[in-house]
C-alpha cells in the first residue's frame, strides 16, 4: 500500500452511492491524504505526504524531531494549515444508538473535500476539525476549569448537548479511565497521567470518528507513562481509529497496525510495525530505530 | 488645630466621597475595562490598520496628561457645538484614559495565556470569539487582577481632578469648606487625603479577596 500518485481516489468521495452501511465498516478509508506541503517561512516541514486512515486502525508516526510528524497530525485537525494537497474525509452514517460514549459512535457527517492548493474556507476547516479530536503532548488542559467542566467544554458549548446528558456521558468516561472521583478537581491537582487521562476523555466526549495523540506520554514521568498508554491500548483494541505520533516504539508495534518513518518531511518508509521494526529497508529508518534502542552508544 | 471644624467637615467631605469618588470610579473603571479589552483586541489584530489604531489610542492616551484630556472633553467640546455635563465629561475623560492604561495590561495577560489553550479551545471546536470569551480571558483576568488593581486606585485618586472640571466630589467639597476658612486649609486637606487613603485601604483589601478567589485553580 503506497499511494504515491497523488490523486484521489477510492470510496468515500462526494456523489459516490454507496451501499448503506458502508462507511462505517472497519478497514474503509476515513481520511485520504494526498501531497500534503506545509512551509514555515524557508522551513520546508511538509514535503509531499500521502496518508489513509482506515476506519478501525491505529497509525504510528515516527521520526525525529523536526520530521513532520506532528505538523502533519495537526493538518489532520486544522490546526496547521498545509499550502498545497488535500485532504478527503469519507461520509459518516448516522450513530446507531447512544451508549454512553463507549464505542466510536459519531454522528452522520458529510463527505468532505480540502484542497489546500485553493481556498479552504473556515467552514471546511471546521468540517474536517469535527472529524477528530486532538490529545496534546502537554495535555493543554483548562487550569480554570474542573475535570468535569474540561469534559463537557466541547459537547455543551460547542455540540449543544444538554448539559445533564452531557455530565453523565463525561462521568462514565471519566469512571472508564478510573478517575471518576476526580470530577471536581481541578487539573493542577492531578497528576501528569491523570492529567492527560482527562485530556484523552476530553477528545473522547467531542464522539470523534479519529483519536489524534501528539506525543501523549513524551512530558510525563517515565512511571506514569504505563498508565496513558494502557488506556490507548485500550482504545485501540476497542476499534477507535487512532493517528499516535509516538517514541514509543514498543507502543507502536503492540498496538499499531501502520508506522510510518518520516524524516525531513517525507514519509521515508511505511509498512506494519512488525516488518518495519525488524527489517527496516530504508538506511534512514535503520538509523533512527539504532539511535532510538542503543541512546548511549 | 480646630477639632470642632474638623468633625463638622468629615461627613460633607466624605460623602462626597460616597456620592462622588467612588461612583465615578467604579462607572469609569467598569466602561474603561470594555474598552481596554477591545484596544488591546485591536492591538492583537493581525489587520495592520486595525492593530494601528489600537497603538495609536494607547500612545495618545499615554502620551498626553488626564488634566488635559478632561479640559478637553469639559472646556474643548463646546467649541465644537458639544456640551457635555460635568458628570458625564468625567466619566468620558475617566474611561477614556483607564481604557489607554488597561489595555496594555490587558494585551499582556492575553499574551501570556499559553498558545495551547487557544489550540485546545479549537480543538474542541470552538471559534477564535468563544475560545476568547470562555478559555483565555478567564485565565488572562487572574494575571491582570494585580496590575489592574494598581490602575483602579490611581484611578481612585485621579477622579479628584474632576473637581476643577465643577464635580463635586470628595475633594471639591474640602475645597468648598476651606474656601470659607481660609486658616485651616492644613486641617481640611489632611482630612480629605486620610478619607481617600480610607478608601484605598479598603479597595486593595478587596484587591485580594478576587486575588484569592481567582487563585482557586492555580498551584501553589
Amino acid at each position: 500500500m503506497s499511494p504515491t500518485d497523488g490523486t484521489v481516489a477510492g470510496p468515500g468521495e462526494p456523489g459516490d452511492v454507496l451501499e448503506p452501511g458502508y462507511e462505517s465498516r472497519p478497514g474503509t478509508p476515513l481520511l485520504t491524504v494526498r501531497g500534503l506541503h506545509k512551509s514555515f517561512g524557508d522551513n520546508h516541514v511538509l514535503r509531499g505526504i500521502d496518508l489513509d486512515v482506515r476506519r478501525g486502525s491505529v497509525t504510528a508516526l515516527i521520526g525525529p524531531s523536526g520530521s513532520g510528524k506532528t505538523t502533519l497530525l495537526r493538518s489532520l485537525n486544522g490546526l496547521a494549515m498545509p499550502d498545497a494537497g488535500t485532504i478527503t474525509a469519507a461520509p459518516s452514517p448516522a450513530p446507531d444508538g447512544d451508549a454512553h460514549g463507549d464505542v466510536a459512535r459519531p454522528g452522520r457527517r458529510d463527505p468532505l473535500v480540502l484542497d489546500f492548493s485553493r481556498k479552504v474556507t473556515k467552514q471546511q476547516r471546521f468540517a474536517l476539525r469535527d472529524r477528530s479530536a486532538m490529545v496534546f503532548q502537554l495535555h493543554n488542559l483548562f487550569p480554570h476549569r474542573t475535570v468535569l467542566q474540561n469534559v463537557i467544554e466541547g459537547p455543551v458549548q460547542v455540540r449543544r448537548v444538554p448539559r445533564a446528558e452531557a455530565v453523565s456521558r463525561a462521568t462514565a468516561l471519566l469512571e472508564r479511565v478510573g478517575l471518576a472521583e476526580k470530577c471536581d478537581a481541578y487539573p493542577h491537582e492531578l497528576s501528569g497521567g491523570q492529567q492527560q487521562r482527562v485530556g484523552i476523555v476530553r477528545a473522547l466526549a467531542l464522539r470523534p470518528e479519529l483519536l489524534l495523540f501528539d506525543e501523549p506520554t513524551s512530558a510525563l514521568d517515565p512511571e506514569l507513562v504505563g498508565e496513558v498508554l494502557a488506556v490507548m491500548k485500550e482504545l485501540a483494541d476497542e476499534g477507535w481509529t487512532m493517528v499516535v505520533v509516538t517514541h514509543e516504539l514498543q507502543f507502536a508495534r503492540a498496538v499499531a497496525d501502520e508506522v510510518l518513518f518520516l524524516d525531513g518531511g517525507v514519509v521515508v518508509e511505511r509498512g506494519v510495525p512488525e516488518r518495519l521494526f525488524r527489517d527496516p529497508r530504508e538506511e534512514r529508518t535503520r538509523r533512527f530505530l539504532h539511535r532510538l534502542l542503543h541512546p548511549i552508544e | 488645630m480646630d477639632w470642632e471644624l474638623a468633625r463638622d467637615a468629615f461627613w460633607p467631605i466624605l460623602s462626597g466621597g460616597l456620592t462622588g469618588t467612588i461612583p465615578l470610579t467604579f462607572v469609569s473603571f467598569a466602561i474603561g475595562l470594555v474598552i481596554a479589552v477591545i484596544v488591546a483586541l485591536l492591538r492583537l489584530s493581525p489587520n495592520v490598520v486595525l492593530a494601528g489604531i489600537g497603538t495609536a489610542y494607547v500612545s495618545v492616551i499615554r502620551g498626553t496628561p488626564l488634566l488635559v484630556q478632561l479640559f478637553i472633553v469639559f472646556y474643548g467640546l463646546p467649541n465644537l457645538g458639544v456640551v457635555v455635563d460635568p458628570w458625564p465629561s468625567a466619566i468620558i475623560a475617566f474611561s477614556l484614559n483607564v481604557g489607554g492604561y488597561a489595555a496594555e495590561i490587558v494585551r499582556a495577560a492575553i499574551l501570556s495565556v499559553p498558545r495551547g489553550q487557544w489550540e485546545a479551545g479549537y480543538t474542541i471546536g470552538m471559534g477564535t470569539a468563544r475560545t476568547l470569551r470562555r478559555i483565555v480571558l478567564p485565565q488572562a483576568a487572574r494575571v491582570s487582577v494585580p496590575p489592574l488593581s494598581n490602575t483602579f486606585i490611581s484611578l481612585v485618586k485621579d477622579t479628584s481632578l474632576a473637581s476643577t472640571i465643577l464635580v463635586t466630589e470628595q475633594f471639591r467639597k474640602a475645597q468648598e469648606i476651606a474656601a470659607s476658612n481660609t486658616d485651616q486649609f492644613m486641617l481640611l486637606y489632611l482630612e480629605a487625603a486620610l478619607i481617600y487613603w480610607i478608601f484605598c485601604t479598603v479597595l486593595a483589601a478587596g484587591q485580594s479577596a478576587i486575588e484569592k478567589r481567582l487563585d482557586r485553580y492555580v498551584a501553589h
